[in-house]
């Protein structure tokens, strides 16, 4: 009888061949690139569709990232949220609000140069502080993941329970306030135009004022 | 080099960065919404990276990462919201055409 190949036999060596580096240095390295990448094209990009969409390689790259880290339940997370519903609400906004002749032919303002500036500077600073930094609480390696851990302080934690209901209340209330910022309204009367839920509040506010006496 | 809290600390720092010069150079107020989820995420990639250094704070850095991204969605459906009722009014999704307060 053949031995089947056990799968440890088919394993990766443990550092790279060539450059001698450990296999999730490379793995970060590639992510980071990735992540930086389009975070730089998201900013930069003339076309904003294309923007929107490399801000989902972005997230995808992040949520890679957060996997490395052991922070796997916020991979997952991220995946959900940023890539599957932000992202595709960003798009549907964006391509609710494209004027007909094409993108803007000024992307930034004039004023940009100062805004790179001080994004750089603000760079600079977070570095030379990072480095200049030693963390007395932190280990010197990663440790590993536990997402029971996560599990048992939302549910069991009397702090995080709150907080959970606390943003459920919340992103009820958004949904709310989106709703009513956005939603058009219908007249009976046909001969009244449609009109936002901000333009009705601000009609009557006009039509006293116009009904007033020079 | 994935096995130092550095590392992702300047690239959370660095990614904030990138996002700080979206929001103060880009004229379109979507871009800038994208800009502030950039900065968000920077933001989580910095917690979660104190978390999986620290075993204190292994669990709470995930949680507080969790909770972020919520007030983002709650941010992003507000926000856009608003563009888009902006937009029906002015026609434009360019912020510095929105002067009528400037006089």
């Amino acid at each position: 009888m053949m031995p089947m190949p056990v799968l440890a036999d088919l394993a990766l060596p443990p550092n790279i061949p060539i450059i001698g580096w450990a296999w999730d240095d490379l793995l970060f390295l590639i992510l980071a690139g990735i992540m930086l990448g389009c975070a730089l094209f998201v900013v930069l990009g003339r076309n904003i569709v294309r923007s929107g969409l490399a801000m989902m390689g972005c997230f995808a790259a992040l949520s890679g990232i957060y996997a490395l880290s052991g922070a796997v339940i916020v991979a997952a997370t991220e995946v959900l949220v940023y890539i599957g519903a932000i992202s595709i609400l960003i798009l549907f906004a964006i391509m609710l609000t494209q004027s007909k002749s094409g993108p803007a032919e000024l992307v930034f303002h004039h004023q940009a140069w100062a805004g790179a500036l001080a994004a750089i500077g603000f760079a600079l600073l977070v570095m030379v502080s990072i480095m200049n930094t030693t963390w007395p609480l932190a280990g010197t390696d990663r440790l590993p993941a536990a997402t029971n851990a996560v599990a048992m302080l939302l549910f069991q934690d009397s702090l995080f329970i709150f907080a959970l209901q606390v943003v459920a209340v919340l992103l009820t209330a958004a949904v709310i306030g989106g709703v009513f910022l956005a939603k058009r309204e219908v007249s009976p009367d046909p001969g009244v135009p449609e009109m936002t839920t901000l333009e009705r509040l601000r009609a009557p506010a006009e039509a006293a004022t116009a009904d007033q006496p020079a | 080099m994935s096995h130092s809290l550095d590392a992702y600390l300047i690239l959370s720092g660095l990614l904030f960065s990138i996002g700080v010069f979206g929001f103060l150079a880009r004229r379109n107020a979507i871009a800038m919404l994208m800009s502030i989820e950039l900065m968000l995420n920077a933001v989580n990639l910095a917690a979660i990276a104190f978390g999986a250094f620290t075993p204190q704070l292994q669990g709470q850095a995930a949680l507080i990462a969790l909770m972020v991204m919520a007030v983002a969605a709650a941010e992003a459906t507000v926000g856009l919201a608003i563009v888009i009722a902006i937009y029906r009014n002015r026609r434009t999704p360019l912020v510095d055409e929105y002067a009528s307060m400037r006089e």
